[in-house]
C-alpha cells in the first residue's frame, strides 16, 4: 500500500497499557441461513485508553455493525470483545459488569419527550438508585460540561438539533463510563452545527480523558477528530487501513486549512474511491 | 446558545387558542335563535317541536328534582364502574399484547369479535342472566369502551421508537425499568385518547342498557317522558346527557394536561 501514514496491522503499539477494548476474531453474519449477508469478516482491533479513534468508510462497510457490537446492542456471530478486560458477551447474553464501562450516544438524540434536559441527563442514574438530590447535581455537573445549563427544566423538542446532541452526551456520561461510542453523532445536524460542535467533542473529550469511539462518513470530520483512523471497506465489511493522525492538540477548525490536512483527507478519500 | 424557544407559529396558537370562549356561546345562541324563530313562524306543533323557552324551563324544573339527580347518579355509577373495568382490562391487555407478537395473532380474531359483534344487541341477553339491576348497564359500558382502550394501547405499545430501545440497552435498563420507562410512557397518549373515545361510549352503553330494561338511570327517565308523550321532558333529558357526556370527555382531557404535559396533544 502506497498510504503514507498507514499501518499494515490493526494493533496499536500500546507499550505497557492494555487496550480498553480488544476485539479478536469479530464477525458479523445477518439474515437467514439461505440468504445469508457477511455484514463484518474477522477483525481484530486493539484500542488504547483515552484514544478517539474513528470508524470511517462507505455506507455498507459495516462500521454501525462494528459499533453496536462494541456497545453490546449486536451480538458477534463470531469472535470475542473484551471491555476493560472484561467479556462482553458470554453465552448469548450481555454482561452488565462490561456494558457499565460504556456509553452511547445516536445519530438522533432519542431524548425521552416525556422527561425534561435534566431527567433525561439524570435517567440512567435513576435506573440505578441514585437518590434524587445526588443525581441532579451529578445533571446539574454534566450540563455545565457540555455547556446546556439553563435548559434543565425545558421538554427535549424546545431545544435545537445541536442542544439535544449535547443532552444525549451528558446522558451518555452520567453513569462515569471510560468509552463513549458515537454512531454519526452530528450526521443529522447543518455544516455549521456540526463543526462547532466537533470542536466541542474534543474538548469534552480533553477534559474527561474517556476513550471514544466515533463513526462518521465525513472523511474531513474523522481527520479533524481522530488519534486513529480505522478505514472500513465494504462487501464484506473489513478493516482496510488504519491511519494515524498527529495534528497537536487542541486543534481548530483552522487546521483543515493546512496543507498536512488537506494532504491527508486527499490520501482518504481516493483509497476510499479504491475500496468502494 | 440563542435558540428562539417560542417561533411565530406557536405564538397564533395561542390566539387561536382563546377562541372557542366567545364563538361557542355565540354559536349557540344563534342555533337557540333559529329554533325558538322557525316554531313562531311555521307554527308547528309543541308535540313535534317544543320552544326552547319551555325545554329551559322544564329542565330547570328537573334539576331541582331529586328524581332526576337519583337518576343521574345511577347513570354516572354504572358508567364509571363500566369504563373502569373496561379500561383496566383493556389497558393491561393491550400492553401485553402489544409486547408479544404470538398473543396479538392468536387473541386477534377474538378481539376482532368483541369488536364486530353489535355490542348494544347482547344488552337483552345481559338482562337475562343479570337481571334489571346495574350489572348489565356496567357490562355494557365496560364491553363498549374496552375496544378503544385496547387498540390504543397496542398502537401505543408498539409504536415505540427503535432508536429509544437501543438508549435503554446502552445504559443498562432491565426488562422492568424499560416496560415502566419507555413502553408504559409512551402507551400513555394513545391510552388518553383511548379512554377519550371509551368515555363516551361508556355513557352511551349505559343509557342503552338503562332504555331496554330497568327502572332508573337517565336511560330509564327518557323512556318514561316518551311513553308519556312529554316531548319537552325527552329534550331536557337529552340535554342533560349531553351535558354530562361534556363533562366526562373534557375531564379526560383535563388528565392529558396532567398526566402528560410533555404531549402536543396537552395544549390542543
Amino acid at each position: 500500500m502506497s498510504l503514507a501514514p498507514s499501518m499494515s496491522h490493526s494493533s496499536l503499539d500500546l507499550g505497557e497499557a492494555k487496550p480498553i477494548i480488544k476485539l479478536t476474531g469479530v464477525s458479523k453474519w445477518y439474515g437467514t441461513r439461505d440468504n445469508p449477508v457477511h455484514a463484518l469478516s474477522e477483525t481484530d482491533l486493539d484500542i488504547a485508553p483515552g484514544e478517539l479513534v474513528v470508524l470511517l468508510g462507505p455506507s455498507g462497510c459495516g462500521k454501525t455493525t462494528l459499533l453496536r457490537m462494541i456497545g453490546g446492542l449486536l451480538e458477534p456471530t463470531q469472535g470475542r470483545i473484551d471491555i476493560s478486560g472484561l467479556e462482553l458477551w458470554n453465552k448469548g447474553e450481555r454482561q452488565g459488569a462490561a456494558v457499565a464501562n460504556l456509553g452511547m450516544v445516536f445519530q438522533d438524540a432519542h431524548l425521552f419527550p416525556w422527561l425534561t434536559i435534566e431527567e433525561n441527563v439524570a435517567l440512567p442514574l435513576k435506573l440505578r438508585g441514585v437518590t434524587k438530590a445526588e443525581r441532579m447535581a451529578r445533571a446539574q455537573e454534566l450540563m455545565n460540561l457540555v455547556k446546556i445549563t439553563g435548559f434543565e427544566r425545558r421538554w427535549p423538542k424546545e431545544l435545537s438539533g445541536g442542544m439535544r446532541q449535547r443532552a444525549a452526551i451528558a446522558r451518555a456520561l452520567s453513569y462515569g463510563p471510560n468509552i463513549l461510542l458515537m454512531d454519526e453523532p452530528f450526521g443529522a445536524l447543518d455544516a455549521m452545527t456540526r463543526d462547532s460542535m466537533n470542536v466541542e467533542l474534543q474538548r469534552i473529550w480533553q477534559e474527561t480523558g474517556k476513550t471514544i469511539i466515533v463513526v462518521t462518513h465525513s472523511i474531513s470530520e474523522a481527520v479533524f477528530l481522530a488519534d486513529r483512523i480505522v478505514l472500513l471497506s465494504p462487501r464484506p465489511g473489513r478493516i482496510d487501513s488504519i491511519h494515524r493522525v498527529d495534528f497537536p492538540r487542541p486543534r481548530g477548525l483552522d487546521v483543515q486549512a493546512s496543507l498536512e490536512f488537506q494532504t491527508l483527507v486527499k490520501t482518504l478519500r481516493r483509497r476510499l474511491a479504491e475500496v468502494e | 446558545m440563542q435558540d428562539a424557544l417560542v417561533s411565530p407559529a406557536e405564538e397564533r396558537t395561542s390566539r387561536t387558542k382563546y377562541l372557542p370562549w366567545i364563538t361557542t356561546p355565540l354559536l349557540v345562541l344563534l342555533l337557540v335563535l333559529v329554533w325558538h324563530y322557525y316554531i313562531v313562524f311555521s307554527g308547528i306543533s309543541a308535540f313535534i317541536l317544543p320552544a326552547p323557552a319551555k325545554v329551559w324551563q322544564v329542565w330547570v324544573g328537573m334539576l331541582s328534582s331529586p328524581r332526576a339527580w337519583s337518576n343521574t347518579l345511577t347513570t354516572v355509577t354504572s358508567t364509571l364502574i363500566g369504563f373502569f373495568v373496561g379500561m383496566l382490562v383493556g389497558v393491561s391487555l393491550g400492553l401485553v399484547i402489544g409486547r408479544i407478537r404470538w398473543l396479538e395473532v392468536t387473541l386477534n380474531p377474538f378481539i376482532v369479535a368483541t369488536q364486530v359483534v353489535p355490542k348494544v344487541a347482547l344488552i337483552p341477553l345481559f338482562v337475562v342472566w343479570f337481571g334489571f339491576g346495574m350489572t348489565p348497564k356496567v357490562l355494557v359500558a365496560a364491553v363498549l369502551s374496552f375496544f378503544p382502550i385496547l387498540t390504543n394501547t397496542v398502537l401505543g405499545v408498539k409504536s415505540v421508537e427503535a432508536g429509544h430501545r437501543d438508549v435503554m440497552t446502552s445504559i443498562n435498563a432491565t426488562r422492568l425499568q424499560t416496560f415502566l420507562q419507555l413502553d408504559l410512557r409512551n402507551a400513555l397518549p394513545y391510552i388518553l385518547t383511548g379512554m377519550e373515545v371509551g368515555v363516551v361510549l361508556a355513557i352511551i352503553g349505559t343509557i342503552v342498557g338503562e332504555y331496554l330494561g330497568g327502572s332508573q338511570g337517565l336511560g330509564y327517565m327518557l323512556v318514561s317522558e316518551m311513553n308519556a308523550y312529554q316531548t319537552d321532558g325527552l329534550f331536557a333529558v337529552i340535554i342533560h346527557m349531553t351535558i354530562l357526556g361534556f363533562i366526562f370527555y373534557f375531564a379526560t382531557g383535563l388528565l392529558r394536561r396532567f398526566m402528560i404535559p410533555w404531549h402536543q396533544s396537552a395544549h390542543a
